[in-house]
């Protein structure tokens, strides 16, 4: 593991679209998504937990599937579609999992929110999940350190059935 | 993270050669396990060659009536696939298994495959470890040693494959494709992961410069008699601690092939085709899944807090192949053990 003498590399531009809004972006290759949404685009919706993937604060849609922003290199995402907690509700209305959030109080904190709803939004379109064991086990990848999971189990539930 | 270079592969041939090329440049497709060990600071790559655009994506039934599953098929698509749902059930049951709906979504096959172990030493760059420093010596042997191997261990090395994906290839069979400077090969999967020895910083037998490009399954996927039993500290998204899978061919309740592999338990997914003859040809009772576990687990050895491993391991294979026979495979999601 003896150290590497780098050149440093050029930015490198991309383009991505961001709840809609395209973006053209001059990044370092090193830059992840998470940090390119929060410090490049001032989207801070998108939380910063772990930063390794283990809590899921970071979810985001790429291209309509869920997955952990703080993993993923902005570069290999150029012309990609994003959606993250700030593109969900569309013409002043929630979606349903926002919505279902706020009715089943599915939060105490909230800082795990907007990476739980993210989440859920994935797991509905995935459309794996049909009852509270399988909700419980396809959203382990996200944690919630408040404990707010019966509640946040219930609102899933409710998305499900009142989409 | 280190700063690193950047580069975009245009095609399988390009990668090889940019791979080639510079000796610390590191592949990357899902990048979920790579990404995590640079921002520890385990792995510094000088280059970055981005294959996740190759046409690496396909899942393709082949002439001998198996299955051809491009390297860059994310995790979750594989699991979900109908052909694997109908035809593969242990493979779709192992996949879910592991991680999460995220990182499965993220994840490539062949990044499966190339995921280094989660040995705490490992990931700590303030104490020694023959894997991520080669000669430093290992942490873990007289360390703290609850979740480490009891197969195949060597004097170097006892870190475990943390995959539950590979288990279930090889219990099924699976061959790697592998493309490279001087053409394409295939192995067995089963001999593409290896034993730590005295090299445990080498954790496959992938040559310089190739790339894994697809996997193979046989055509005989055990869809009726099969389970994958994953046990762990944790419900959902935790390594194992021991994990099994099991598949059965049966007549009547006479075994005509059997097929077990163990997770979390060596250096690599662990099968012994010692215990599977044991089983051909005889009946699908406790007994003889027992004298099978015992084969399985012939020359099992432990440390000081990973006794519990073989016992635990022991009881896992049986019911496990009390679930097969019985057609009632352990459910991912509905987390009792039947």
């Amino acid at each position: 593991m003896s150290d590497v003498t780098h050149e440093i590399p050029e930015r490198i531009p991309i383009h991505i679209v961001v709840n809609g809004v395209g973006h053209t972006l001059d990044l370092v290759p090193w830059t992840t998504l998470l940090d390119a949404l929060r410090d490049h685009l001032e989207l801070t919706g998108t939380k910063k937990g772990c930063d390794h993937g283990q809590c899921g604060a970071c979810t985001v849609l790429i291209d309509g599937r869920r997955v952990n922003s703080c993993l993923t290199l902005a570069v290999m995402k150029d012309g990609a579609e994003i959606t993250t907690i700030e593109g969900l509700a569309k013409d002043g209305t929630l979606h349903p999992v926002q919505q279902a959030f706020i009715d089943h109080d599915a939060f105490q904190c909230g800082y795990c929110t907007p990476g739980q709803i993210c989440s859920a939004a994935g797991l509905l379109a995935e459309g794996r999940a049909r009852d509270a064991d399988e909700i419980r086990e396809l959203m382990s990848g996200n944690l919630c350190r408040c404990g707010a999971y019966p509640n946040i189990v219930a609102a899933i539930q409710q998305a499900m059935d009142r989409p | 993270m280190n700063n690193f270079q950047y580069s975009r592969a245009t095609d399988i041939a390009d990668a090889i050669r940019l791979l080639t090329a510079d000796p610390g440049a590191k592949l990357i497709a899902g990048g979920t396990n790579l990404i995590d060990l640079m921002k520890e600071n385990v792995e510094r790559p000088s280059r970055l060659i981005d294959i996740s655009r190759l046409p690496l994506r396909d899942i393709e039934e082949t002439a001998g009536g198996g299955l051809r599953i491009g390297a860059l098929v994310p995790n979750s698509d594989l699991a979900y696939h109908p052909l694997v749902e109908q035809r593969y059930p242990l493979l779709a049951a192992a996949i879910l298994a592991g991680a999460s709906a995220q990182l499965r979504n993220m994840a490539s096959v062949g990044g499966n495959l190339m995921q280094r172990t989660r040995c705490a030493y490992f990931y700590d760059t303030a104490t020694p470890c023959n894997k991520r420093e080669p000669g430093s010596g290992c942490s873990a042997i007289d360390g703290l040693n609850r979740n480490h191997a009891i197969l195949g261990t060597s004097a170097s090395c006892i870190a475990t494959n943390p995959s539950d994906m590979s288990v279930a290839l090889v219990a099924l069979g699976a061959l790697v494709h592998i493309a490279g400077p001087s053409g394409q090969r295939a192995i067995a999967l089963i001999d593409f992961h290896r034993l730590p020895e005295d090299k445990p910083h080498v954790d496959t037998n992938l040559g310089t410069g190739e790339i894994i490009a697809a996997v193979e399954l046989p055509k005989h996927g055990f869809a009726r008699n099969y389970s994958y039993l994953k046990i762990r500290d944790r419900l959902s998204y935790a390594f194992a601690l021991v994990s099994v899978a099991a598949a059965l061919e049966l007549d009547g309740n006479a075994i005509s092939e059997a097929r077990l592999a163990l997770g979390g338990v060596a250096h690599k997914p662990w099968r012994s085709l010692e215990a599977e003859a044991a089983l051909r040809g005889r009946a699908a009772t406790p007994d003889h899944f027992s004298r099978a576990a015992d084969l399985l687990l012939q020359g099992a050895t432990s440390r000081a807090h990973n006794r519990f491993k073989i016992e635990l391991a022991r009881r896992a294979i049986v019911r496990t192949l009390i679930q097969a026979a019985g057609a009632t495979p352990q459910s991912q999601a509905h987390k009792k053990i039947a």
